[in-house]
């Protein structure tokens, strides 16, 4: 229902603005592409959180996941690539675990390390194995093979027609189901499986259960036979790896190549995006794809964000009312001033300056965890380091 | 118990002693794996790091690392992270940059005037977060990274040719008008080189905070907070309004952090204005253990590696290798400190274990 609700707005905004853009199959994939990362890295916060680890490193875990990616991809294949970047990744996960859960290092401090780490050894790899290479250097490697696309044959000779008879909604989804199936890489798919597996080992298995006893009440589950220690290291461990092969995406997929500040601070996107799906892979899925959504509208066309501002209107438009129905005055007041400020900016200037449309996604995750804050309930036992021997 | 304060301090120091140590031991490894003369190379880092010029820059830097460090602390005495001391002090220094050019006042004034933009600026961007994480609850760990890029953005935007910002005669760089010579801070030399006159104000803050922390009510609730929120709301603590103020204190230090460079030498804020210095100062803090002594030497250290790193290139040795032994130094710091935490623990129970042996004993003979 609220889907539908989404899809209706942005169709009608579509049409408002004349921007065809905002839901053609070629955001949508792109959507989708910019997308991937953040859901894996989302993913690996999801993993380390549940089990009561904040994992700050997300970032420097997807950093040594590109590099990874890209010094066994050049050399290699793009699969193997792959690989090492888990195995990279996974690597450093443990490392936090062996930092956060045996030295009893605060879980923030060890992530700000690894971050750090991770830069200054992207940097110093680079100058001894990609110097020298064909195309590499210091701060990018050689080209790097791409993963293969896949497309679900015959659909979008079906779909079509469809697409391009420009009736408001029915057009917008045929193009929509064009984009999710035509040209897809594999590691999208990978990905696609990756959030249903985590969601059926993390709720519907025993070692789900005892994982996630960890991170609600690490001594509880420890007088109940489940070693916490253990398990986080398995759980950063599993975090670090779905980091690398985020970083490896962004090699093999989103470009071919590795370069300095790829990653761009989607290790942090990824660990907003926990929260805003309330620790469920699900709904941390669906805050992912809109920061894909608004990141492949910003390298689209420029117009096209503007399109947003209405969209942003609406929505605030709509919280106002709801507000005003909650009798929450303070919250009627922000919304309404947000909503009609919004519209102003649309009415009266139409265009969004390229620099803002760069922190989109940033003000959106700001503004929607600081406005839809209400029923989030963390893991109880996060971020709180466990000692077996003190435990009481 | 029986220790004495001579011993409570050194247990203290072994730890970074150990950390340094091992970070050297690591980068002198990875140097050997690479094939580089790691004794040579460590020779030529030291000579180049104890040139008087270099210590110069060392002390100047090190000023900027300071106040970041102490930032940085500021926020850690209330278990705040936070991260957001890089666009706090970017946005802090742009406006400061544009607000002193664009007025003349007299001299001191001047340079208060610039000062005073450049700290509410900062906490005021600092205060967003405080005011989420206190109203809505959002870790201020998430707002701040989030802040930090729309700060970019703002930047980016402002800092264009028409808008606040022109292009500089004969060369690429963008940048805001310069401030005239009465929004400089004097220096004093050294060697023929000039110390950042804002080094001495800095370790004056430094001083304040000592006693903000340690003389004041103000700074013991600070303190109580850090080290149990609940334990210090039931005596009476405010805990919202403790959030929310060390934020905006830890912003309004994050905003000075580009004033030493600006007021001391560039004079204007330009592309090419120094940035990254949020998680230095994080850092540093760790390293400095929040103390306003351990940060500062914290700052040095940090500034001594990266002047001194400037030769590896010429050596043919990547200088990213201080930033790995920068993070290696943190965390063995962090460890060190663990272990050290740990023995004195055993070593205390121990102690107390004889104590209460011997008290029943003489219980007995009374």
């Amino acid at each position: 229902m609220r889907v539908l609700l989404a899809l209706l707005l942005l169709s009608a905004v579509a049409d408002i603005a004349n921007t065809p853009d905002l839901l053609s199959r070629g955001a949508v994939s792109a959507s989708l592409r910019f997308a991937v990362p953040i859901v894996l890295a989302g993913l690996g916060g999801l993993w380390a959180e549940r089990c009561g680890v904040i994992n700050i490193g997300l970032e420097g875990m997807m950093i040594i996941g590109t590099w990874m990616g890209a010094w066994a991809g050049f050399q290699w294949s793009p699969w193997v690539g792959v690989l090492a970047a888990v195995a990279g990744g996974a690597v450093f996960g443990a490392f936090h675990a062996l930092m956060t859960v045996s030295f009893g290092v605060d879980q923030a401090v060890s992530g700000i390390a690894i971050n750090v780490a991770a830069l200054g050894l992207g940097r110093f790899l680079s100058s001894i194995f990609f110097e020298g290479q064909v195309g590499g250097g210091i701060s990018q490697s050689p080209h790097v093979g791409q993963i293969a696309n896949v497309s679900v044959p015959g659909l979008a000779e079906v779909l079509d027609p469809i697409a391009t008879l420009e009736t408001p909604v029915i057009s917008d989804i045929a193009e929509i189901v064009i984009g999710v199936t035509t040209g897809v890489s594999l590691l999208t798919i990978l990905a696609a499986a990756l959030v249903f597996l985590s969601w059926w080992v993390l709720f519907r298995t025993s070692f789900g259960l005892r994982l996630r006893a960890c991170g609600e009440n690490p001594a509880a589950a420890d007088s109940l036979g489940v070693n916490p220690n253990r398990m986080r290291y398995a759980a950063l461990t599993v975090s670090g790896a779905l980091a690398g092969l985020g970083g490896a995406f962004l090699v093999t997929v989103a470009s071919s190549i590795y370069r300095e500040g790829q990653v761009a601070g989607r290790g942090f996107i990824g660990l907003a995006t926990v929260i805003f799906g309330n620790w469920m892979p699900g709904r941390l899925t669906i805050g992912a794809l809109l920061f894909g959504f608004t990141d492949a509208l910003r390298t689209r066309q420029e117009t096209t964000m503007t399109a947003l501002l209405i969209v942003g209107a609406v929505v605030f438009a709509f919280l106002t009312v709801r507000a005003v129905r909650a009798r929450n005055r303070g919250a009627t007041f922000a919304y309404a001033i947000a909503a009609v400020g919004l519209g102003w900016w649309f009415l009266g200037f139409g265009v969004v300056p390229s620099e803002f449309v760069g922190f989109a996604p940033h003000l959106t995750t700001l503004l929607v965890l600081s406005l839809a804050h209400q029923r989030i309930r963390p893991p109880q036992g996060i971020g709180v380091p466990y000692r077996r021997s003190e435990a009481n | 118990m029986m220790e004495t304060r001579i011993e409570r301090v050194l247990l203290q120091l072994i730890a970074p002693v150990v950390a340094i140590f091992f970070a050297a031991l690591l980068a002198a490894a990875i140097l050997h794996f690479t094939g580089a003369d790691a004794g040579s190379v460590l020779g030529e880092v030291v000579a180049f790091g104890t040139t008087p010029a270099s210590l110069v820059a060392v002390v100047n830097k090190a000023t900027t690392f300071y106040l970041a460090g102490i930032a940085g602390a500021i926020g850690f005495r209330m278990l705040l992270f936070n991260i957001g001391i890089d666009g706090q002090y970017r946005l802090a220094v742009f406006f400061a940059a544009v607000v002193g050019a664009s007025v003349s006042l007299p001299p001191v004034l001047h340079v208060t005037l610039i000062i005073v933009v450049a700290m509410a600026v900062g906490a005021g961007w600092a205060a967003l977060a405080g005011y989420i994480k206190v109203t809505r609850g959002v870790s201020e760990v998430i707002s701040t990274i989030m802040l930090n890029a729309v700060a970019t953005g703002i930047i980016a935007y402002l800092l264009a040719p028409g808008r606040l910002a022109e292009r500089a005669a004969g060369s690429n760089n963008i940048r805001t008008t310069p401030i005239p010579s009465s929004g400089w801070f004097p220096g004093f030399e050294v060697a023929g080189k000039e110390v950042f006159g804002f080094t001495l104000v800095a370790a004056a803050l430094g001083i304040g905070f000592w006693i903000l922390l340690n003389r004041t009510r103000f700074g013991f609730e600070l303190r109580a907070s850090g080290l149990s929120l609940r334990a210090a709301a039931v005596s009476g603590v405010n805990s919202k309004r403790m959030i929310f103020v060390t934020m905006v204190m830890s912003g309004a230090m994050a905003g000075l952090v580009g004033i030493p460079q600006l007021l001391g030498s560039s004079h204007q804020y330009g592309l090419d204005f120094p940035a990254g210095f949020g998680f230095t100062g994080l850092a540093i803090a760790i390293l400095g253990r929040n103390h306003p002594l351990g940060v500062a030497f914290g700052a040095l250290l940090w500034a001594w590696l990266e002047r001194s790193s400037q030769i590896l290139d010429l050596l043919g040795v990547s200088r990213e290798i201080v930033t790995i032994m920068q993070a290696t130094i943190v965390l063995s710091v962090v460890v060190a400190y663990e272990v050290v935490r740990r023995v004195n623990v055993r070593r205390q129970q121990k102690l107390v274990g004889r104590s209460e042996h011997v008290g029943i004993e003489s219980g007995a003979t009374a």
